[in-house]
């Protein structure tokens, strides 16, 4: 229990960059998605082809391999990043983006086709019929799934402990190297930040998804 | 009723066929329809009378034949048959609004967001409409909240609200209660005095009697009679049709 109170300051900061990469990459994955989900059910077959194949990969490969190749084969390829960070941020909004292009094409299948047929009628274009009439009833069908995804793209954030960011995961293993006695404590401090965000998260779903069903 | 002459067609369609897989939906369709004309069409189901109101604007693709609107052919997609879209008002069975959008919104989304017109404008004409079709009264509600009949009321003030050039109505009356199909057909027949150019696809032949210049009359794909309501009803010509009214008048 000490090795927790001792280390508070190693832990907070941690959490903070958990807490950060967890943002930043959930926003990017979330525009992202939106738009790969967009271009899933545009009519212009090369969108459509783009947007699978992505999806297909990206989701389909461990969460570590998109890590490597935003940490190594990247910056061989001319990109190169001042902190590593950015390179998680990457990584951690390229995998997310997959699963929430998912969601939201799920979501688009919900809203019935009358919905759309009613949208071209009045004179909407394509991109009206998504943006104003399909997309806000699908996402607010796919909170629920959405928030899972995030909270599993909080876990996922650890990941980028390996790779130098010394998020929680990476104090957490650099306490546990430094407190061989206290291991178990370590962790369970580890674990209770990680609770300190994703139970939260949780909670929120609930809220938001009562608040933004639509009745039909 | 109507003093136009004749060719001078707002709606045509021209040896129009659609096959669906190995079923052909519309066979070898000609249909004109003037301005100001009120066409009926009815028939069994699956006779592709649905079919052949969608594809009037291009809801449902067709596979040959040629659809004008105002002496222009449909375009086959894009911002050019959005344009054209906005002209033809739809009216769908199952209503179709927008599930998240008030009344108001619903009305006036297209004026904004298609005809680009300020939103304080868009609202005095939306609540104008609302109040035509007697659900004013119900404009911050959301579409869930209201009755099938009143729904469908704010589904026609939608459409109106494009000021189209013709209004199509697919089974407009087919979801609702019994009660709450005359609310919606006094609608209709008010358009239609006003002069309204519609086509209207429907079991209700009391609407067409009232209301109808035309009744077009199709089975297993085809126009098999197109003629007054008064001549349809009391004297149909073809067996098809005989038989299809006899089943009507026998409940």
């Amino acid at each position: 229990m000490d090795v927790i109170i001792e280390n508070l300051p190693a832990y907070v900061d941690g959490f903070l960059r958990t807490l950060f990469l967890s943002v930043v990459s959930g926003i990017f994955a979330l525009i992202f998605g939106t738009l790969l989900a967009a271009a899933r059910v545009s009519p212009v077959a090369a969108l459509r082809g783009f947007s699978m194949t992505y999806v297909e990969i990206v989701r389909n490969t461990p969460l570590t391999i998109a890590f490597f190749f935003a940490a190594v084969v990247l910056p061989r390829l001319g990109v190169t990043f001042q902190q590593f960070e950015v390179a998680a941020i990457i990584a951690l909004s390229a995998y997310t983006s997959a699963f929430i292009a998912e969601a939201v094409r799920s979501g688009v299948n919900s809203v019935p086709v009358g919905q759309a047929e009613a949208a071209r009628s009045i004179g909407m274009k394509f991109s009206q019929v998504l943006s104003l009439i399909i997309l806000p009833q699908a996402l607010r069908t796919v909170v629920p799934p959405m928030i899972n995804i995030l909270i599993a793209l909080v876990k996922n954030s650890s990941v980028a402990g390996a790779f130098y960011v010394m998020e929680l995961f990476g104090y957490g293993r650099q306490l546990a190297n430094a407190n061989g006695d206290a291991v178990l404590w370590v962790l369970v401090g580890v674990a209770f930040f990680y609770l300190l965000i994703t139970v939260p998260l949780g909670y929120l779903a609930n809220v938001v998804e009562r608040k933004v069903a639509i009745s039909r | 009723m109507t003093t136009q002459v004749p060719g001078d067609a707002l709606v045509s369609l021209n040896a129009v066929n659609k096959h669906y897989g190995q079923l052909h939906v519309l066979k070898d369709i000609n249909l004109n329809v003037r301005k100001g004309e009120v066409v009926v069409v009815i028939g069994p189901s699956g006779s592709g009378k649905s079919t052949l109101c969608r594809a009037i604007n291009r809801l449902e693709t067709i596979d040959d034949g040629v659809i004008k609107i105002d002496g222009k052919e449909l375009p086959a997609e894009g911002k050019e048959l959005a344009k054209l879209r906005a002209d033809v008002g739809m009216v769908f069975q199952s209503f179709n609004l927008f599930a998240h959008k008030t009344i108001l919104e619903n009305v006036t989304l297209g004026p904004i967001k298609v005809k680009g017109i300020s939103k304080a404008e868009a609202d005095k004409d939306a609540m104008a409409l609302l109040e035509r079709v007697g659900v004013g009264h119900q404009a911050p509600k959301l579409p869930a909240q209201l009755s099938g009949g009143q729904q469908q009321r704010v589904a026609i003030a939608r459409a109106l609200a494009m000021k189209p050039k013709v209004m199509l109505f697919d089974e407009p009356t087919s979801a609702l209660d019994p009660e709450m199909i005359n609310e919606v057909l006094d609608v209709m027949i008010q358009l239609a005095k006003e002069g309204m150019t519609m086509i209207v696809v429907t079991h209700e032949m009391g609407f067409a009697r009232k209301a109808a210049d035309r009744v077009v009359f199709m089975a297993d794909g085809q126009i098999v009679e197109d003629a007054t309501p008064e001549e349809f009803f009391t004297n149909p010509k073809s067996s098809r049709a005989k038989d299809f009214l006899s089943k009507l008048l026998t409940h």
